[in-house]
């Protein structure tokens, strides 16, 4: 007899597709701490996208238009069904709510910086205007949210809009929550609250419950600001259809459409994972409750959630909105998730391209911080510079496209410029799959 | 009142009559006459000026208020002097739901009773009930005063921060983390202020309870997940 045990092949270590990695350090860390994880940042679950959408081109059938020669305009007035002081963009992409707080101020100035340079738009947050957010942003969307924290009618007034926060892609239907370590005396005294405590802010308004009483709140806001300022309504896309046509008929001049790969400063994974929709999936139910209202184009609606190029900013205006806002990839913009921060993302437990934990204030980059020493390594001139490098690259990757499909304007590109890559994208888009002329519920293949 | 500035709301569109009040340049006494429950009324106003709402307010009567002295004679609705940051809002009547909600500075007094969630979210308003108010008042209440002569619902001060409640009735429940409070001289001295302010005399400020925040809610617990 021979003995053939060390030529018998092992099976190599088989990890579940259910209880992977993940899943089992998820458990093992809620066994230890007996509290839930919470982080920053939206989902990170794989989801249909507008990746899963091509353009097709101009050929014979379609006539190009020449780039560097032939204007592809890309400017967008936003409301103008009831403001009489519509905003006016240079390009159809925006700087999404975040709150100072959240970001460090430095941030906040960086984004104003670079919105301002390329003559777009950016957002406060819960927590209040500062006056470096209101001094560096040529045009400022003020946020009316649940908590209130900050506000006051002097700043209303000093905005150019007002966007009415119902609720954010990350989690529709939550409230948020500022952890302690993120709570210094400004961001105390801004929110009125003590200094240090783990500050939670409301999921619901705490004075009109539906959208009737949202009509009259709606109302009272353009009482006090001389019915100047454009009113946006931000939703977090989960009955987009049914939330766009009652924010139209509240009164909203626009919509705030935000999917679940929008960012937060801080939510329970479980939640930032598992409620919401997909901002692909969204979009053409809430133009189709526009346009079955008359109101497409009329009441203008900005789309947001996982906008990461010219390519996607294209592809959400095609589907039918009049603009984007981006937050997760203004940030990296900015710097966040910079490889020359691997050491100190290492000291953190996580690598460059993974960090998520904006909640607690040790954001190596300056950014999701109010730590003065590690907020001053953020220049807010030069991260302005980076933000307006940005914007500007998003804007001509979209005028090529839309030049390429023939487009002397970026909203004149429209659903029959594009085909999907997936049964998924085109059941939810509607638009053909690549190939054929069918998509999900329109008749037979 | 033949020295008040007369709008008429039976002849005037709202905005006719709220652009006349708002601004710092306004001055004087005026009267909104006809208001019928009219919504938004007197809100944004920035200058130091009285203003009599000469009948029911809607929704949101005196919103926002900043220096202005509005009194409503009559009830008024949801949300009166809601984020109000300073001035001083008199209801004669009733005050609905989210009296005083978010307010930062100010004075409101109601004569009446008011609804559900009074001075929810406050910011450093002082509100003076001279009756009772509803379930859930002072919810996430963060500084400032309610004082309450009448009794309170259930779930008073539910997830207070520092505000300070003062009741004098019953109250049907506290809230999470809301907790009954020794009185000091000088509670009694701040609660004995607004009642003057209030022009209340009939009730002793030693008549009153004082109750505030725990505290135990301040930073996240698993321990105190029943709670949340």
């Amino acid at each position: 007899m021979t003995d053939n045990s060390k030529k018998i092949p092992r099976t190599k270590p088989r990890f579940s597709a259910t209880f992977d990695p993940f899943t089992i350090s998820e458990i093992q860390r809620a066994a230890a701490t007996g509290i839930y994880d919470i982080r920053g940042a939206g989902t990170k679950r794989k989801l249909p996208h507008f990746d899963d959408l091509l353009f097709l081109g101009a050929s014979i059938s379609r006539y190009p238009l020449e780039g560097y020669r032939e204007r592809c305009d890309t400017d967008v007035v936003l409301g103008t069904r009831f403001a009489r002081k519509p905003i006016r963009l240079k390009t159809p992409v925006t700087i999404a709510g975040m709150s100072f707080g959240a970001l460090s101020a430095q941030a906040k100035e960086a984004l104003g910086r670079g919105a301002s340079a390329v003559g777009t738009s950016t957002t406060t947050g819960d927590g209040g205007m500062t006056p470096e957010e209101r001094g560096h942003s040529s045009i400022l969307v003020y946020q009316y949210l649940p908590s209130r924290y900050g506000m006051n009618p002097d700043d209303l007034r000093r905005a150019d809009a007002i966007e009415v926060v119902v609720g954010q892609g990350a989690k529709p239907g939550g409230g948020g929550m500022l952890l302690g370590q993120k709570i210094s005396s400004r961001v105390a005294k801004m929110r009125d609250l003590p200094e240090g405590i783990d500050q939670r802010s409301a999921c619901r308004h705490p004075d009109w419950t539906g959208p009737d009483d949202l009509e009259i709140k709606i109302e009272e806001l353009r009482e006090i600001t001389n019915w100047e300022k454009p009113i946006y309504l931000k939703i977090g896309a989960s009955r987009p259809y049914y939330d766009v046509s009652l924010a139209v008929k509240a009164g909203a001049d626009v919509v705030v459409l935000d999917g679940m790969q929008g960012g937060t400063a801080a939510t329970q994974e479980v939640f930032i994972e598992h409620v919401g929709l997909p901002i692909l999936s969204a979009i053409r139910s809430a133009v189709q409750a526009l346009q079955d209202l008359g109101m497409h184009r009329k009441v203008q609606l900005i789309v947001s959630g996982g906008i990461r190029s010219g390519a996607d900013m294209a592809k959400a205006l095609a589907l039918g909105a009049d603009a984007v806002a981006i937050g997760t990839a203004a940030l990296v913009a900015l710097g966040d998730q910079s490889p020359d921060l691997a050491e100190e993302y290492a000291r953190l437990g996580t690598v460059p391209g993974a960090y998520d934990d904006w909640q607690d204030g040790r954001d190596p980059a300056g950014i999701t911080t109010q730590d003065p020493e590690l907020a001053a390594r953020l220049d807010p001139v030069l991260g302005g510079r980076r933000i307006a490098n940005y914007l500007s690259v998003m804007t001509m990757e979209a005028q090529a496209i839309a030049r390429a499909c023939g487009k002397s304007h970026l909203h004149n590109l429209e659903p029959e410029d594009m085909v999907a890559l997936t049964m998924e994208a085109a059941a939810m888009t509607r638009i053909p799959l690549a190939g054929t002329e069918w998509y999900p519920g329109k008749g037979s293949f | 009142m033949s020295n008040m500035q007369e709008i008429d709301l039976a002849e005037c569109t709202l905005r006719d009559a709220n652009s006349q009040l708002q601004g710092e340049d306004v001055t004087g006494a005026w009267v909104i006459r006809n208001p019928r429950g009219r919504h938004a009324l007197a809100v944004g106003l920035t200058a130091p000026v009285d203003v009599l709402v000469d009948g029911q307010a809607g929704y949101y009567a005196a919103g926002m208020n900043q220096r202005a002295n509005v009194t409503i004679n009559g009830n008024a609705g949801p949300g009166v002097a809601e984020n109000m940051m300073s001035g001083r809002v008199h209801v004669s009547g009733n005050a609905s739901m989210a009296a005083g909600a978010t307010g930062h500075g100010g004075l409101l007094v109601i004569d009446g009773d008011a609804g559900a969630r009074c001075g929810i979210s406050m910011k450093g308003i002082d509100i003076v009930v001279r009756g009772s108010v509803g379930h859930m008042s002072a919810f996430m209440a963060q500084s400032g005063t309610l004082v309450v002569c009448g009794e309170a619902g259930e779930a008073l001060g539910d997830s207070l921060y520092e505000a300070k409640l003062f009741v004098r009735g019953d109250v049907k429940s506290l809230g999470a983390d809301c907790e009954e409070k020794e009185m000091t001289p000088q509670d009694l001295a701040h609660l004995q202020s607004l009642l003057d302010r209030a022009g209340i005399t009939e009730y002793p400020a030693d008549s009153f309870r004082l109750y505030g925040s725990a505290r135990r809610l301040y930073h996240f617990h698993v321990d105190n997940a029943a709670a949340y």
